[in-house]
């Protein structure tokens, strides 16, 4: 056995001084200093793409009468108000807020599961929500839709119900076994969970009419387009909430980033942030579903590039970023879908698959970069 | 400052008991560093955990300045205990200022926004273990030891009455472990708190520790500065063990070997007393002068680009490396036991 040597304690030091300003330049790095550049760009890609929102499609309206119809300003041509009152404006807003959910509650879920491939697709919490809105369209068809189509609000809150019900009880599986499984196995339960559900949901869709089929199919490619004025009442308090609450848990969120055990020596009580996490990213992710379908990809690779961008796991910096990200996200892909091309061929998804498979697979290859992410 | 009353840890599993120790009473001063020791399944970990306020106790109480830490909300037990854990923290993209700035976490609001105050503490955290350099950098780049040093300028700027580190030095190269235990001597004198940890390093707790926590594997605990540990008998009686014996003289472990036989050792020094080791290391005694003498005889060079010499038993032998000694001296005393 070796023998140490232990020499004297040297001799107290002098605290530091006081009034040394914090932190030390030291500290700061470029990126750093670079970061309100970096959510100034940001914000104004939001602002830019959702103006090209509006300007683009098979009608063109110029970017100037946009801007001033945004403002409560008169359009040139009628038609153009009613374009963009009816079709455009609903379309992006949604994207808008969407997008800023599904990467709001991506991050939340990857830092609350150390997973840096979490999301509310890969945990399967997308596909509740669409066993959840299929099981209620099939109800529908059996007890006879005309009493809900004929109250649309009702028949939305239905559906929203719905998706409410099928995310929470994947939600509830995922993380009543999340503690005992490693990071790999959560994924491969969820991606099952989320198999399974389509199952079932292709199951339950037997028992709807033709038409109600179509309906479903047709929501069921996921895309911002199919939500208006009507259904915003249930949308954006639902959504606010859930970016609200999201912004409220940044502190815990990054306690969290040390692990739970330290977590809660930090004096975090962490039954509680989980229930928050687990709950905010249900609220974010299952009324953008109900009205969106599945949107993919976006809450999984959207903290990566909110990372990517300002090289930072903290959450007071990393979850604005995220939202706004998010939106950059969901509106460049839905302008891409709906740029005026002779045939519509590009679905919102296939957009989302084309930009998010290789974050995604640059993120799985680069391993340092996987640890490092693994929140 | 900590008192703990007739405490028994353990586990409670549906209703069952697991009982691991019961009866410890114990007091911990400001400014006292204790080694919490003890062999493997004694109860190390659950202890600490007890104590950290991490894991209930089967009965008894923990105070911190006359508080129960087991009935306080988890931030209040944070002002009052912080902890660094054994387990290697992926804190992602984080700095090491960011992940120290994570110990303020109970002193600040629900955005954590640091306040000027904030920033003082972390700075003067991060200065008092001598990680300024490592401040900018991210925690994924450091390395296990720089890592060690960030997670205890974190539980630093806790500000906690009473710091709480497990197995600290358990990654680390002795020069290291060596460094980290001066460290916490000193931390625990000039900050005036009081600092626990639980080592494997015996020799290292014998020597830096103000008291020892002595938990022995079904025995009960015992506390006290490590000298009269020593003196008492109780080390030799907690780590008893088949093959390995504590040497009281030298205050570390011997292998315990066979005796083979014994040599006539020539010369002083340090060559002297490595030249002891290895002759121990084979089984074989030094002569202290009483009785008949041996009849092998080692001469000890005057320094090491001298020779050794081996004679006895009518052949003598030079050799310049101890290695070499030590094959002579197995062969010559048939030693089997390697």
């Amino acid at each position: 056995m070796e023998s140490a040597t232990m020499p004297p304690p040297s001799p107290a030091r002098s605290p530091v001084p006081p009034g040394s300003s914090p932190p030390p330049d030291s500290v700061r790095d470029l990126r750093t200093t670079l970061r309100p550049i970096a959510f100034l760009a940001l914000l104004g890609g939001v602002a830019a793409v959702f103006v090209l929102e509006l300007t683009i499609g098979s009608v063109r309206i110029p970017p100037g009468q946009v801007v001033r119809y945004l403002f409560g300003g008169e359009v040139e041509v009628a038609a153009w108000g009613t374009i963009l009152r009816e079709l455009r404006l609903p379309r992006a807003i949604t994207a808008l807020l969407g997008g800023a959910a599904l990467g709001a509650a991506g991050l939340q879920l990857q830092t609350l599961f150390r997973n840096p491939l979490a999301g509310p697709w890969a945990l399967g919490l997308t596909a509740g929500a669409q066993l959840g809105v299929a099981m209620v369209v099939a109800t529908g068809a059996v007890v006879g839709s005309d009493l809900l189509t004929q109250f649309t609000f009702f028949s939305d809150l239905g559906i929203v119900t719905g998706a409410f019900l099928g995310a929470g009880g994947v939600m509830a599986v995922i993380a009543s076994v999340s503690r005992r499984v490693s990071t790999i196995t959560l994924l491969v339960l969820g991606l099952m969970l989320g198999f399974f559900a389509q199952g079932l949901v292709s199951v339950v869709l037997h028992f709807t009419t033709e038409t109600q089929g179509r309906v479903f199919a047709s929501w069921n490619d996921g895309s911002f387009a199919g939500v208006h004025w009507e259904q915003f009442p249930v949308l954006v308090p639902l959504v606010l909430v859930g970016l609200g609450l999201a912004l409220s848990i940044v502190k815990p969120l990054n306690a969290l980033l040390l692990g739970e055990r330290y977590a809660a020596t930090l004096g975090l009580s962490v039954q509680r942030a989980r229930l928050l996490a687990l709950a905010g990213a249900v609220i974010l992710a299952a009324p953008v579903t109900a009205y969106c379908g599945p949107v993919l990809f976006v809450g999984m690779i959207v903290p990566h590039m909110a990372r990517g961008l300002l090289n930072t796991s903290d959450h007071r910096i990393l979850m604005p970023a995220a939202m706004l990200m998010g939106s950059l996200l969901g509106l460049s892909a839905d302008l891409v879908v709906h740029l005026p091309w002779e045939r519509h061929f590009l679905h919102l998804n296939a957009v989302n698959a084309l930009i998010g498979a290789p974050v995604v697979i640059a993120v799985v290859l680069r391993n340092r970069q996987m640890r490092s992410m693994a929140v | 400052m900590l008192s703990i009353e007739s405490l028994s840890i353990g586990y409670r599993n549906r209703g069952r008991e697991t009982l691991v120790s019961s009866g410890i009473d114990l007091e911990l001063r400001e400014g006292e560093l204790v080694c919490l020791l003890g062999p493997n399944g004694a109860g190390k970990s659950t202890l600490m955990r007890t104590v950290a306020g991490m894991q209930d106790p089967l009965a008894g109480r923990v105070l911190v300045d006359g508080e129960n830490i087991h009935d306080m909300p988890a931030r209040e037990r944070a002002k009052r205990l912080s902890v660094v854990l054994t387990e290697r923290v992926e804190a992602g993209l984080l700095t090491a200022y960011a992940l120290v700035g994570l110990g303020r976490y109970p002193h600040t609001n629900w955005s954590g926004k640091l306040s000027e105050r904030d920033h003082q503490i972390i700075v003067d955290s991060i200065e008092r273990v001598g990680a300024e350099d490592l401040a900018h950098r991210y925690v994924t780049d450091l390395s296990d030891g720089e890592r060690q040093r960030v997670m205890m300028a974190r539980a630093l700027a806790q500000e906690p009455r009473m710091m709480i580190l497990d197995e600290i030095t358990a990654f680390l190269d002795l020069p290291r472990r060596v460094d980290v235990m001066r460290l916490l001597r000193r931390l625990a004198r000039e900050t005036g708190r009081a600092i626990l940890i639980s080592t494997h390093d015996l020799e290292l707790a014998l020597r830096a520790a103000d008291r020892v926590w002595l938990l022995p594997k079904g025995g009960s605990l015992q506390a006290g500065a490590p000298e009269d540990l020593v003196l008492s008998g109780a080390f030799e009686a907690a780590f008893h063990s088949e093959g390995v014996d504590f040497d009281p003289t030298r205050g570390a472990f011997q292998v315990h070997r066979h005796f083979v036989g014994e040599v006539e050792l020539v010369g002083d020094g340090l060559l002297r007393y490595w030249t002891e080791r290895t002759l121990e290391r084979e089984g074989v005694h030094v002569w202290t002068g009483e009785g008949a003498s041996p009849d092998v005889s080692v001469s000890v060079p005057l320094d090491t680009t001298g020779q050794w010499a081996v004679s006895g038993r009518g052949e003598s032998t030079r050799f310049g490396l101890l290695y070499d000694l030590a094959q002579d001296i197995r062969t010559r005393f048939h030693a089997t036991d390697l």
